[in-house]
């Protein structure tokens, strides 16, 4: 965990390029310029803070990197490769999985379901995706030994999501993420409808992911988080980009004028 | 502040309190309600009149019920995903009329089978391709405009009587086959089998669930939402093509008077087996379930010599009642939530 962590803070991490760069990203709705020339990176291993006031353009440009929105000019470069991303479904096989506000999960659905929805594990293969046969027990134990893996613990793996509480939903959703992730996981204020404790432990799961080796985007407001996990801070403004530096407990305030504007 | 960083997300300890597990038993028997309700209305029914279990009526309440049956079944997925069908009555009585006029053109059985069933899926691909590539908001306005459009059109084709012959192979249906169930109870098992192994083992079956549960985060996993949505419609109407095979079987005709208020007792059957209204919920148990609680009222209450007019009361009351259990069933569940979240650690 150590190792990554340290090999991407500041300049000592030239060897792992950027696994997700982002350069000149604009976007308009009619009028209103929502992102005006953004650029930013992130690479395995480290937490990217983006931080930004509301209407700064946070999850617009979280939109357009997941395949909700489509930039109107700006590249997106994955490992190396330029990747238009047209769709949700196209930035999932970029491998770019995103943990919405709304957390998208399908309450009728167990969490294993819920993992695999729309990637399901089934067969034949000459078969079109929809008439093959779903491997059940297979997504069951992946599923299992992913929630172990992320030490999320549920009541009941095959009780339906409807039932499950504020954290546990949280942590399904973010345990999702990470089933297909192999590159980039976003996450749209994980925090924002928890209590203490559950944000606590959401957070741990924030930085297990990271120690798994994703890139993680971060979007959040409280910047006792930021602090505690961020390698890096992009602040957003009013759809620029007003800064980037490493946060710590000496430049908060420096942070927070940034967001403000002051 | 370390060891809760080392301890992980433990959420398990989370132990419902006495009063989420009094309201969890109390959801399992509103689960079950349904089943419930149609296995001690055959008691009652059993023990009030002694014509009721026998085989000849049986079977009659299995032969009136098949129609419904399948064609509930078809409605279930359209439910499932949200939405309704209400041209299912007016596309079975269009597509036995296609299928009459297609018999007396001198079409073979398996011809006039096909024609009707293509029949039923072609007014459902229309319902589907609507609804979805028209951006229609609620599937409501074009399956009403269909139920008018396909009534219509078998009247026209019909000149507004029942055209009577139908080959023997698909009039067999109507009569005795093994152990003295009409055949059409045959049809409804093997349609019931192919929509276990669809629903229950198939990627589609899968989405049609994640669909209804949320819309749009069907859309964003990637699944194609657009598809599922046309797929169920088209079920629905194949599922009405071959409610018109076993209705002209029993009857030996086509007629564009078939179906009549079909719509409502399939919509009925789907509701009342204890399916969700609010999409996502429900399965092929439900539909079936929910028809033969259908069949077995009006059969009781033709038993009693009540008359007809009331039977569309009882029915209608009935729907109210599990709808009703369908909102509670909801709201209990969010209770059942909160109490469980409130014993969190």
């Amino acid at each position: 965990m150590s190792a990554s962590i340290s090999a991407s803070h500041g300049d000592a991490g030239e060897a792992d390029r950027p696994v997700l760069t982002i350069t000149g990203a604009t976007k308009r709705f009619g009028p209103v310029l929502a992102l005006s020339e953004i650029d930013i990176a992130v690479r395995r291993g480290e937490i990217l803070c983006l931080l930004g006031d509301n209407g700064a353009g946070k999850s617009t440009l979280i939109k357009c990197i997941s395949g909700v929105h489509r930039l109107d000019s700006g590249t997106i470069v994955i490992d190396g490769q330029t990747t238009a991303i047209r769709s949700p479904a196209e930035a999932r096989s970029a491998g770019i999985e995103t943990v919405y506000q709304d957390l998208a999960l399908f309450d009728n659905l167990t969490p294993a379901q819920n993992f695999f929805a729309g990637r399901e594990i089934a067969g034949p293969k000459w078969l079109p995706r929809g008439l093959r046969f779903l491997r059940q027990r297979q997504m069951d134990c992946e599923a299992a030994s992913l929630l172990a893996g992320l030490k999320v613990t549920l009541p009941r793996n095959d009780a339906v999501v409807a039932m499950m509480s504020g954290g546990q939903r949280q942590a399904i959703a973010v345990a999702r993420s990470t089933v297909f992730a192999r590159k980039v996981v976003i996450l749209d204020e994980p925090t924002a409808a928890l209590g203490l404790r559950e944000s606590r432990q959401v957070l741990d799961l924030v930085a297990r992911l990271r120690d798994q080796g994703n890139a993680v985007i971060l979007i959040t407001h409280n910047m006792e988080h930021v602090i505690e996990l961020a390698n890096r801070a992009v602040v957003l403004r009013q759809g620029r980009k007003v800064g980037e530096l490493i946060p710590t407990a000496h430049n908060k305030q420096q942070l927070v004028a940034m967001i403000v504007g002051a | 502040m370390e060891t809760t960083r080392r301890t992980g997300i433990n959420i398990a300890q989370s132990f419902p309190s006495a009063r989420a597990n009094t309201l969890s038993l109390f959801l399992k028997v509103l689960n079950f309600g349904p089943s419930l309700i149609l296995f001690l209305l055959i008691i009652v029914l059993s023990l009030t009149s002694s014509y009721f279990l026998t085989p000849r009526n049986v079977s009659n309440i299995l032969a009136q019920t098949a129609v419904i049956s399948v064609v509930a079944m078809g409605q279930q997925l359209v439910i499932l995903t949200r939405g309704i069908d209400l041209s299912v009555g007016s596309n079975l009585a269009l597509a036995s009329v296609l299928g009459a006029l297609s018999f007396h053109a001198g079409a073979p059985a398996p011809l006039v089978i096909a024609v009707m069933i293509a029949s039923g899926a072609a007014v459902g691909a229309i319902n589907g391709g609507f609804y979805v590539f028209g951006r229609l908001p609620h599937p409501f306005i074009i399956t009403l405009a269909t139920l008018s459009i396909a009534k219509g059109l078998a009247l026209q084709l019909a000149d507004g009587r029942a055209i009577p012959g139908m080959p023997p192979a698909i009039s067999a249906l109507g009569t005795d086959a093994l152990g003295g169930l009409p055949g059409s109870v045959f049809v409804v098992l093997a349609v019931a089998a192919v929509f276990f192994v669809v629903t229950r083992t198939m990627v589609w079956g899968r989405w049609i669930y994640a669909v209804g549960g949320r819309p749009d985060a069907a859309l964003r996993m990637g699944i194609p939402v657009s598809w599922v949505l046309v797929s169920t419609y088209v079920v629905s109407g194949t599922c009405a093509g071959i409610g018109a095979v076993i209705l002209a079987g029993r009857t030996d005709a086509g007629s564009p008077l078939f179906g009549n208020l079909l719509e409502l007792d399939t919509i009925a059957a789907v509701i009342i087996g204890g399916a969700s209204f609010l999409g996502g919920r429900g399965h092929l148990g439900n539909a079936l379930i929910g028809a033969l609680m259908i069949g077995v009222i009006r059969n009781a209450l033709n038993l009693l010599n009540v008359n007809i007019f009331f039977q569309l009361i009882v029915i209608g009351v009935v729907i109210v009642i599990a709808v009703e259990g369908d909102v509670l069933r909801n709201h209990l569940e969010g209770r059942v939530r909160v109490l469980q979240a409130g014993k969190e650690p």
